[in-house]
Order: C-alpha cells, then sequence, then structure tokens
C-alpha cells in the first residue's frame, strides 16, 4: 500500500465512526433563534412582574400563571425551530433525521432535562421558588453535557458554561434573572453563531 | 524491528475496516446498518463480514425481528485490541513520512 492511501484508511475511519455514532444535522442557527426568543421572553416576563405585581412573584397570582406561559411558549417555539431547522439541513446533507444517531440524541438529552423540570415543578409547588433559574441553567446544561457524546459541535462546552451559570446563579439568587437571560439568551446566540459559520457554512 | 509488523492483514481492506471502526463506537450494528453506511453490496458486506468473524474479531447474532430476519454484530475483545494495534501501526507509519 501506498503511503497516502494510510491517511485515506485513517481518514475514512473517523468519518465512519463520527457519521455511525454521531448526529451531525444539528443546526446552529436554531441556537441563535432559541437565544433571540428566551431574550423577548425574559422581556415579557420582566414588564409582566414589574408592571403587574410591583416586582413580587406570588405563586398564586395570576402573573405567575402568565409568566409559567411564557416560559412553556420559549421552549415550545425553541423545539419547533430546532427540529425544522435541522430537518432541513439533514436533507441538504443527505442525512436521515430520525435514526439511531439522532434518537440516542434525542434520548440523553431529555433524561437530565425531564429530571429537572419534574423536580422545578415539585420545587415550585412547595412554594420555594428563590432558586427556578439556578435550576433551569443546572439541568440544561446537565443535559447538553449528556448528549454531547451523540452530536458534533462540542454542545458540552456550552453545557459546562450553562452549568457554571446556573451555580453562579443558586450564589446570587438576586441576579437570577440576569444570568438567566446571559445563560439562555447571549450564550445561545454565541454559540449557535459559531457553530453556524464553523458547521453549516460548509456545506 | 520493521513497524510494518503490527500491519494488520486481516484489516487489508475498505470495508473491513470500515465494519471495524463502526462497531468500535457503537454497541451493535445490523446488517442494514452497516450496508447502508458502507455502501457495499449484500454479497461484498457478508464475505468481509465472514473474514472477520472467522479471525473472532467480531461476533454474529442471528434474530427474528418479527417475521425478518435480522443480523447483529459487534465486535470482541480480541477484535478491539487488534484494530487499535492496527490503527497505532497505520499512524506511526504516516508521522515516519
Amino acid at each position: 500500500m501506498e503511503p497516502k492511501d494510510y491517511l485515506k484508511d485513517i481518514t475514512e475511519i473517523k468519518q465512519l465512526m463520527n457519521k455511525s455514532s454521531r448526529f451531525i444535522s444539528l443546526s446552529g442557527l436554531s441556537g441563535v433563534l432559541a437565544g433571540i426568543y428566551a431574550i423577548i421572553g425574559a422581556t415579557v416576563a420582566y414588564w409582566l412582574v414589574e408592571g403587574y405585581s410591583d416586582g413580587t412573584l406570588i405563586l398564586e397570582g395570576k402573573t405567575y400563571g402568565l409568566v409559567l406561559l411564557d416560559l412553556a411558549l420559549i421552549a415550545f417555539l425553541s423545539i419547533v425551530t430546532a427540529v425544522v431547522l435541522t430537518t432541513k439541513k439533514a436533507k441538504k446533507q443527505d442525512e436521515k433525521v430520525w435514526d439511531n444517531t439522532s434518537k440516542r440524541l434525542v434520548v440523553n438529552f431529555l433524561i437530565p432535562l425531564l429530571t429537572g423540570g419534574i423536580y422545578i415543578l415539585i420545587v415550585l409547588n412547595q412554594q420555594k421558588y428563590g432558586l427556578t433559574a439556578a435550576l433551569m441553567l443546572i439541568f440544561y446544561g446537565l443535559a447538553l453535557i449528556n448528549a454531547s457524546k451523540y452530536s458534533i459541535g462540542n454542545i458540552r462546552y456550552l453545557g459546562f458554561i450553562q452549568t457554571i451559570l446556573g451555580l453562579i446563579c443558586a450564589l446570587f439568587p438576586d441576579y437570577g434573572f440576569w444570568i438567566w437571560v446571559l445563560g439562555f439568551g447571549v450564550m445561545h446566540i454565541i454559540y449557535g453563531l459559531w457553530m453556524h459559520i464553523k458547521f453549516d457554512t460548509n456545506y | 524491528m520493521s513497524i510494518i509488523t503490527n500491519i494488520n492483514k486481516v484489516f487489508d481492506h475498505r470495508i473491513r475496516l470500515g465494519i471495524m471502526s463502526i462497531l468500535m463506537v457503537n454497541e451493535y450494528a445490523d446488517f442494514n446498518t452497516l450496508k447502508e453506511l458502507l455502501g457495499a453490496t449484500d454479497g461484498n458486506l457478508a464475505s468481509h463480514a465472514k473474514a472477520l468473524e472467522k479471525a473472532t474479531y467480531i461476533s454474529v447474532e442471528k434474530q427474528f425481528i418479527g417475521r425478518k430476519p435480522n443480523t447483529r454484530y459487534a465486535t470482541t475483545k480480541l477484535g478491539r485490541a487488534a484494530f487499535k494495534k492496527h490503527i497505532d501501526a497505520l499512524e506511526k507509519l504516516i508521522n515516519t513520512q
């Protein structure tokens, strides 16, 4: 065998390993949009809380329900955007959207995320809502770290950033709102842009 | 001693390298998944899988899903060790050039 062939072998081995175990079509742009939704949603929540209940949030209040609805809307829109843009990208790359790699990615992402979501609902029902922003950031970060083995783009590092921000947020609950905006809004936009430039534009 | 000695003859084919690469990072893979990823024909893939099985580098598990026969492949401990050695040898060869 020629030396060139060995190099080709190694490249092909790496490609096959990635292709068979990682879902590569995650869209960076959907991260940017998720960040924008988060910032818009946070602005709405800020306006609701400051404007209608003098800066306090009571569990039984109408404002509380609206804030929850606002959060659910952010999550829903982010997921829909991610699914649509990722499907588009997969089609462009001639990859299947729903195969073993994407199934594994989704399952491993959802395990910490759903655990966290249920946990947050439980503590909210016990009237302890001081750490909600911190808990959201921590569990979301852990979900990203857990899912990163099955995708590209080092979403592992985004996971670390979110988890650390969550811990900082727990230390300074007074800044919870702003740290939440930093994590879910600003970090998503920065990371999504970086991923978009690095991975989306090559195709 | 030449570094060529660590190049494993059993892996000296694109399809066989491919099968091993996929199985190294996955718990198992079935015949059709391998076929799709490698872009090989049925006969071609089957014969190369057979060669790896004969060297006990991979294990084969045949079962039925509903009425369809399904063949699942996985690496053996021996196969993983042999493949790692082979990759190390390839990398060394590239680096010395």
